[in-house]
Parts: C-alpha cells; sequence; structure tokens
C-alpha cells in the first residue's frame, strides 16, 4: 500500500490511464480543429467528439444533439440558470432551488437575485432531502424553472428528482438538475428522471478536468437558453469557442468506462464505503451519520465525531487525503452551510469528515483508515475539554460559553 | 494548510496535557471560546508564592489551537503572575508561525492565559478574606 491515502473522491478524481491513452492522440497527430469543415485534420477531431458525445448521450439515455460541452458542471449550472432567466424572462421571474445546493448553483442564484429574479431556496429534512411537496407549493404562475442536485456533493444525499420532474412537467416549469455528483455513479436517465437540463463534469468520473457538458432537452419541451458565451456559435450557439478536442475525448472514454463498470463498480465501492463506516462508528462512541442512511451515494461516508474538531483530525491523519465540514479548513471560517441545513448543530458540523471511496481504493486503504481514525479521534478526544466534561457528566448545552 | 514543524510536534507530543482539579488550592482555570464557534480552550495554572509551579491544557480546536494552548502552558511555568499577564499572541504566532488566518487561534490561547490569571487571582482574594474572618480579631 502507498501513502498517501487518496479518500477525497467527491471532490475530484484521479484520470483513468485508458482515458489519458484516449486522450494522447488528440494532442499531438489529430489535433485538428473539430470545427474545421475543409481537411481531414478537422474531420479526424470531428470524429472523436461525435464519439464522445454519443457515449455521453447514451449514459443519460439522451440524444447526442442534446449535449452541450462547457468547461465544467459550474459553467453548466451557470449556463443552466442564466441562460433560461434569460431566455424566459417574459413569462416569470421566479426560480425554485434548494439550500444545500452546490455554490455553483447557489451563488448563480445570488448574482440573478440581484437583478431583480426571484429565488426560493427550499429546506431540506434531517437526511438531506427536500419534500417533493414543498416544490410543487413553491411554484406560483411566475416560475420559470426548477434547480434541483441529484446527489450532494458533502453528504452524497440522493433527492427524489424523478418525483419533482412530474410535478415540473405537470406545471409546465422547466427542470435543471445538477447531476455532477450523480452520473457515472448511479443510475441516471433524462427521460426518466423527468429533468429538462442537466449538469455534469468529466473530473469527477475518472476523466480530465475543464470540460463538463449540459444536457439541454430538444424534444417535449424543446429547451432554449441565451448563451453566456458568443461567438463562433459552437454547440447549436448555447456555447461558442473552438472544443478542447483531448479533454472531450478523454470525457467520452471516462463515460464509456462507468457505463461498462457501473455494475460492479457500484456494489464494490458501496461494500468499501460500508466496511469503513462500520469499522469507523463500531469502535468509537457519539460518532453521527450525516445524510441519508440509504439514499446515498455508494461511495460517500460523512460522518461528525462528537468532541473534536475537524481540522485537528485532518491534521492526525495527513497522509490520508480527506475534506471537513469545519469551519477551521474554509475560507469564510463558516462550519458547512449543507450540515447546518439538514439541523446538524454547529458543534458537529465542526466535527465532520467527508469520506470518498472511489474506483481506485482498495480493501487495504479502508483498513488502514478506520485504523488511524479511530487513534486519531482517540488522542483529540483525551485532549478535548468538551470531551472531558461530557465524561464528568455535564451537559454542554447548558454551559455558559463566551460566544466570540 | 501546510503546518509548521513546530505546530505538528506540538499536535503530536501535546506538553502538559491534562487537568487540575478545579477546587484545588492555588490552581486557577480559564475557560474561553465555544463549541458552536469550534474552538474551546481549558488552561489551568498552580501557583505557588506568586509563582506557577506547573500549567495543563486542554483544546478543542484546529492543531493551530492546539499547539498555541501546548506553548502557553511551557512559556507559564516558572513565571510569577504578573509575567505570566504579560505574554501576547503576537509571540506564540511567531514562535509557531501561524499564518494570518490562525492568528485567532494564538488570541484565544493569550484569553485563556488571563481567564486563568483572573480566576487564580479571584480565588486568592476570596480565600485571603476567609482566612481573616476566620481570625479572631
Ligand atoms: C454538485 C456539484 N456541482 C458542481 C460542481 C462543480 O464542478 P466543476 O468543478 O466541474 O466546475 C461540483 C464539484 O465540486 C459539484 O460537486
Ligand atoms: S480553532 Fe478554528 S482555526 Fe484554529
Amino acid at each position: 500500500m502507498k501513502l498517501p491515502i487518496y479518500m477525497d473522491n467527491h471532490s475530484t478524481t484521479p484520470c483513468d490511464p485508458r482515458v489519458v491513452d484516449a486522450m494522447l492522440p488528440y494532442f499531438t497527430e489529430k489535433f485538428g480543429n473539430s470545427a474545421s469543415r475543409n481537411h481531414s485534420f478537422g474531420w479526424e477531431a470531428e470524429e472523436g467528439v461525435d464519439q464522445a458525445r454519443k457515449h455521453i448521450a447514451n449514459l443519460i439515455n439522451a440524444d447526442a444533439k442534446e449535449i452541450v460541452f462547457t468547461s465544467g458542471a459550474t459553467e453548466s449550472d451557470n449556463l443552466a440558470l442564466k441562460g433560461v432567466v434569460e431566455m424566459y424572462k417574459e413569462k416569470g421571474d421566479h426560480v425554485i432551488t434548494t439550500s444545500t445546493e452546490h455554490r455553483a448553483v447557489i451563488d448563480a442564484a445570488k448574482s440573478l437575485e440581484k437583478k431583480g429574479v426571484k429565488v426560493t431556496y427550499l429546506p431540506v429534512d434531517k437526511a438531506g432531502r427536500v419534500d417533493p411537496d414543498d416544490v410543487r407549493n413553491a411554484i406560483t404562475d411566475k416560475t420559470i424553472l426548477i434547480s434541483i442536485m441529484l446527489a450532494n456533493n458533502e453528504i452524497g444525499t440522493i433527492h427524489p428528482i424523478a418525483e419533482i420532474g412530474k410535478i415540473a412537467k405537470e406545471k409546465g416549469v422547466l427542470f435543471h438538475c445538477d447531476a455532477t455528483q450523480g452520473v457515472g455513479k448511479i443510475p441516471v436517465d433524462v427521460q426518466q428522471l423527468g429533468v429538462d437540463l442537466m449538469a455534469f463534469t468529466a473530473h469527477k468520473i475518472y476523466g480530465p478536468k475543464g470540460i463538463g457538458a449540459l444536457y439541454v432537452r430538444r424534444k417535449a419541451p424543446r429547451v432554449r437558453l441565451a448563451p453566456m458565451i458568443d461567438g463562433g456559435g459552437h454547440e447549436r450557439g448555447m456555447r461558442s469557442g473552438t472544443l478542447p478536442v483531448p479533454l472531450v475525448v478523454g470525457f467520452g472514454k471516462a463515460v464509456e468506462l462507468c457505463a461498462q463498470e457501473m455494475p460492479e463498480e457500484s456494489v464494490r465501492t458501496m461494500a468499501l464505503r460500508d466496511r469503513l463506516q462500520d469499522g469507523i462508528m463500531g469502535a468509537l462512541e457519539e460518532v453521527y451519520l450525516n445524510g441519508h442512511e440509504t439514499e446515498r451515494l455508494p461511495g460517500n461516508l460523512n460522518i461528525s465525531f462528537a468532541y473534536v474538531e475537524g481540522e485537528a483530525l485532518l491534521m492526525g491523519v495527513k497522509e490520508i487525503a480527506l475534506s471537513s465540514g469545519s469551519a477551521c479548513t474554509s475560507a469564510t471560517l463558516e462550519p458547512s452551510y449543507v450540515l447546518r441545513a439538514l439541523g446538524v448543530g454547529s458543534d458537529l458540523a465542526h466535527s465532520s469528515i467527508r469520506f470518498g471511496v472511489g474506483r481506485f481504493t482498495t480493501p487495504e486503504e479502508v483498513e488502514y483508515t478506520i485504523d488511524r481514525m479511530i487513534k486519531a479521534v482517540n488522542h483529540l478526544r483525551e485532549m478535548s475539554p468538551l470531551y472531558e466534561m461530557a465524561k464528568e457528566g455535564i451537559d454542554l448545552k447548558t454551559v455558559q460559553w463566551a460566544v466570540h | 494548510m501546510a503546518y509548521s514543524e513546530k505546530v505538528i510536534d506540538h499536535y503530536n507530543n501535546p506538553r502538559n496535557m491534562g487537568s487540575f482539579k478545579k477546587d484545588e488550592e492555588g490552581v486557577g482555570t480559564g475557560i474561553v471560546g465555544a463549541p458552536e464557534c469550534g474552538d474551546v480552550m481549558k488552561l489551568q495554572i498552580k501557583v505557588e508564592e506568586d509563582t506557577i509551579v506547573d500549567a495543563k491544557f486542554k483544546t478543542f480546536g484546529c492543531g493551530s489551537a492546539i499547539a498555541s494552548s501546548s506553548l502557553a502552558t511551557e512559556w507559564l511555568k516558572g513565571k510569577t503572575v504578573d509575567e505570566a499577564g504579560q505574554i501576547k499572541n503576537t509571540e506564540i504566532v511567531q514562535e509557531l508561525n501561524l499564518p494570518p488566518v490562525k492568528i485567532h487561534c494564538s488570541v484565544l490561547a493569550e484569553d485563556a492565559i488571563k481567564a486563568a490569571l483572573n480566576d487564580y487571582k479571584k480565588k486568592a482574594d476570596t480565600e485571603g478574606e476567609t482566612e481573616e474572618a476566620a481570625t479572631p480579631a
């Protein structure tokens, strides 16, 4: 087993070597511009792009023409929200989303609010799921877009997207889904889910960074978007700019591999994740699972370790790459807004760690991580005044803290 | 966040980690911070004849907070109560090479020192009073 161990697969994933192999020729021999119609260099590049587009469309049960390449999910989310609002502003000015979306959606919504758009941020339950009835009740005759993620990037909770899709269709409101964490990991079918727009990205599924896609429905209904980038009219005019062909080809290959390996891979990552969960939670008292017990991404595990602070914990296992919802690790010094939205207290939000099991995670790495986490938590609890007080029977909630 | 060697050393080998009984004679206890803020520091001193003969800490917080309080206990030992009151968070920042975002962890340590000293002084005063009262005039 090699150190350090990478267990932060929600943040990004390594490129699969098979993806890199597929990309390489497109840097050197097949370097053409896929928009060049008049020579074999262009045709060759175009062929690579077409094939990738087909693989990507197949994975989500869409048509190749419905795939718009972007620089990543952040751009896709921005294009979906801003493009729809701009295009349909005559129809209405109200957008519905949730309070636990990725910053790409939340901040795009915030920026629309500054321009006078009304945004409803729906709450989620303790497990992080939005109630479809809340979505239904929030719709007004001014609502033009619903944007709800498929699976949350911190807690892995999967939303009831198909149910929301039905409501959106019934009410004639467009439905965008940020499926960045779900595509390639769990089955995603845009018809079955009833989504009209969907964002995802290559680097979360063992593809390269800097390439993503926006699915834009062409039939029933035909979705139109105002572009954010003007230029040569690439991608049906919705996203101009010469396509980064090697990245597109890598994205296609990554998707092809996910489609082939998903049945086996999701079972394997889930078994490793379950072992990690049981190994840690079985050995330590006062550890709490954040998110949904079952409606959760196969590789996700988010736990709060009472009485220890997340960043200190990360420091104790620094040969394992993980992330924390603690304020100490964030630039804003605020603990995770996702955990806060679930009703997790600030103290436990500060104590949270996210584990992301992935394609290349091994059983040895999982066992090592369990062992190291237990030792580090015990080391820090030994040092924790809160643990000491709790052991003395003091209810920490009744203590008068000097909140600063 | 890349930690300095010294922070890592204090984290792995915390100095004077532990607790005194709060009501023990000559012990001053300072608890600062709040769980909701992600940091709580408990610092204790044991004073004999105006000199801090021992110090202990327990900290819930990041590595820099742990290191700041661990270092504080080292510095406190051997100082008089007045000298201890002079310890500045900037000295802790310098010694541990803390980056700007971690300065508040050192501020917390300075606050904990002050709180422990105040607690000691308050206890010493009331103990003095009760002693006086107990002695017949
Ligand atoms: C749910 C979600 N949406 C959007 C993004 C942004 O993706 P990208 O890095 O491709 O812009 C991420 C990645 O962190 C994500 O997890
Ligand atoms: S305790 Fe939060 S940054 Fe140090």
